[in-house]
């Protein structure tokens, strides 16, 4: 872990790996939930950083750091949010062939049987980046982004799947969709997914439909 | 037709409601948001009586009018400007007292980009967690203002402020925005961190609530790697690809991916929502405390 500098009242930490990230930014919320972190205003995990934001004394906090003894992410004790799933993406051929995958119906099983976790969110309110799929199955993103993307596409980048909150432009392989809401402003919590949530996918098919 | 609440005559460029933003839900994916230049703003409040956290109406360079539908006392600071009240002028920087059914108008700014119209009691739009303001990137809370809307007013706090009327901001020459370097300054190479401290730039016109934009020497990344997701801070000066700062205001994503060589000075953020496009820039490195 690497305390860096952001400001006058930030840190950076960066961290070795995605999973280290996790590991320090749920430790981070044990101890503010056991109430023995400073007062910070913000906690903002990303790919392989922890921001904190907020603190009185940045250095001493950064000091203090280097001396924690982090776990490794643990099996939550939150329940899996279900987020029920077609497999039906314009992608998903190409993300079979990019997967060595015989068929879309092997995505979909390799995809569905995945225990996901929130990494950590960007892009748009909601938006989650879920980390889960063994590495081999990293996918890039599309040369071509589209300039509009559905609501409720399940798509892949990366090591992560996501689901767009709401329509916008983007690059990632659209695999599936879904009728969940990821994002309701007059919801409480707003956001389905917070970072640290695990996550399934449950594929649904037509006769679930009728 | 005695509601409190304004219907917009003229909207302006560009007209938001924005108190002090939503902070807190940056690990959601949700900007901050706010007042730019939240000096003015609080100013502006405290005028006509309102605490601190009440909402008002932010302008881009030419002002916007709106018709009272309740007696309600008003102020505009930020960016000086003509003020009228059914034509006539009245006082910049002063709570006005503005009658049920008369038009009070900010004008066109002399000099800044952002007037700050406070009325009595608040824009009381529905909050959107836990905050009025309108985000621009990610279009939460009310849409920017149109022609013809009705916006609501909330019950008034206290009195006006007793005093007359404030001082209008010094001109803007030249906006020096104070740096404290990192987290990514080692992304840089040498001769890039000097071009920082030495170089003119200037605001582009492409500046907005998201980012001051900037033009002047690019400046060379010593890594060329691809820098994974991180956080952003307000102030944050991130380096796209071309070589430009931009200079992350309260509207700016929660996470970005290219390497943000220093962070702005809070107290300076204020005149960077105030320089027009054209402004000369001035990145003036400083030592942490």
């Amino acid at each position: 872990m690497r305390p860096l500098p952001v400001g006058e009242d930030a840190l950076l930490i960066e961290c070795g790996s995605g999973a280290e990230a996790e590991a320090l930014h749920g430790e981070l919320l044990r101890r503010r939930a056991a109430g023995t972190l400073p007062a910070v205003r913000e906690i903002v995990p990303a790919a392989r950083t922890v921001l904190i934001r907020g603190l009185d004394d940045p250095g001493r906090f950064a000091a203090r750091l280097t001396e924690w003894k982090v776990p490794p992410p643990t099996a939550t004790l939150l329940d899996a949010v279900e987020i029920p799933i077609r497999y039906d993406g314009p992608d998903l051929a190409e993300v079979a062939a990019l997967w060595g995958a015989g068929s879309v119906e092997e995505v979909a099983r390799i995809h569905s049987a995945a225990r996901f976790r929130v990494a950590f969110c960007g892009f748009a309110p909601g938006f989650g980046y879920l980390t889960g799929l063994p590495e081999r199955y990293s996918v890039p993103r599309r040369s071509t982004p589209r300039t509009a993307v559905p609501a409720g596409s399940v798509a892949l980048a990366g090591p992560y799947t996501g689901v767009y909150p709401r329509s916008s432009p983007g690059g990632w392989q659209l695999i599936g969709a879904t009728d969940a809401v990821l994002w309701d402003p007059a919801r409480e919590p707003a956001a389905l997914l917070a970072p640290g949530t695990p996550v399934r996918f449950v594929p649904i098919t037509a006769e679930d439909v009728r | 037709m005695t509601d409190r609440a304004f219907v917009v005559v003229r909207a302006g460029a560009l007209t938001t409601v924005q108190d002090l933003g939503r902070p807190g839900h940056a690990h959601l994916g949700v900007p901050g948001s706010g007042s730019l230049d939240v000096p003015a703003s609080r100013l502006a409040n405290r005028l006509v009586g309102n605490g601190v956290e009440a909402a008002v109406l932010e302008t881009t360079l030419n002002g916007c009018a709106v018709r009272l539908r309740c007696a309600a006392s008003v102020a505009v600071t930020g960016a000086p400007c003509p003020v009228t009240v059914d034509g006539r002028p009245v006082a910049w920087g002063a709570p006005v007292a503005v009658p049920a059914g008369a038009v009070v108008e900010a004008g066109a700014v002399v000099r800044g980009v952002r007037s700050y119209i406070a009325f009595g009691g608040g824009v009381a739009v529905e909050p959107v967690l836990g905050s009025r303001s309108t985000d621009l990137l990610s279009g939460l809370g009310p849409a920017p203002l149109t022609d013809g809307a009705v916006l609501p007013l909330g019950e008034v706090a206290g009195p006006s402020s007793p005093v007359d009327v404030v001082p209008a901001p010094g001109p803007p020459d030249e906006l020096v925005l104070r740096i404290l370097l990192g987290p990514r300054d080692d992304w840089f190479t040498p001769a890039a961190l000097r071009t920082l401290a030495v170089g003119t730039y200037w605001v582009a016109s492409a500046s907005n609530r998201i980012g001051l934009r900037t033009e002047g020497p690019p400046l060379s990344r010593a890594r060329h790697d691809e820098l994974p997701s991180e956080g952003m801070v307000l102030g944050a000066v991130q380096v796209p690809p071309d070589g430009r700062p931009v200079v992350f205001l309260a509207d700016h994503p929660t996470t970005g991916g290219y390497p943000v060589i220093g962070v702005v000075r809070g107290r300076d953020l204020a005149a960077a929502a105030q320089a027009a496009p054209g402004t000369p820039v001035r990145f003036v490195p400083v030592r942490r405390r």
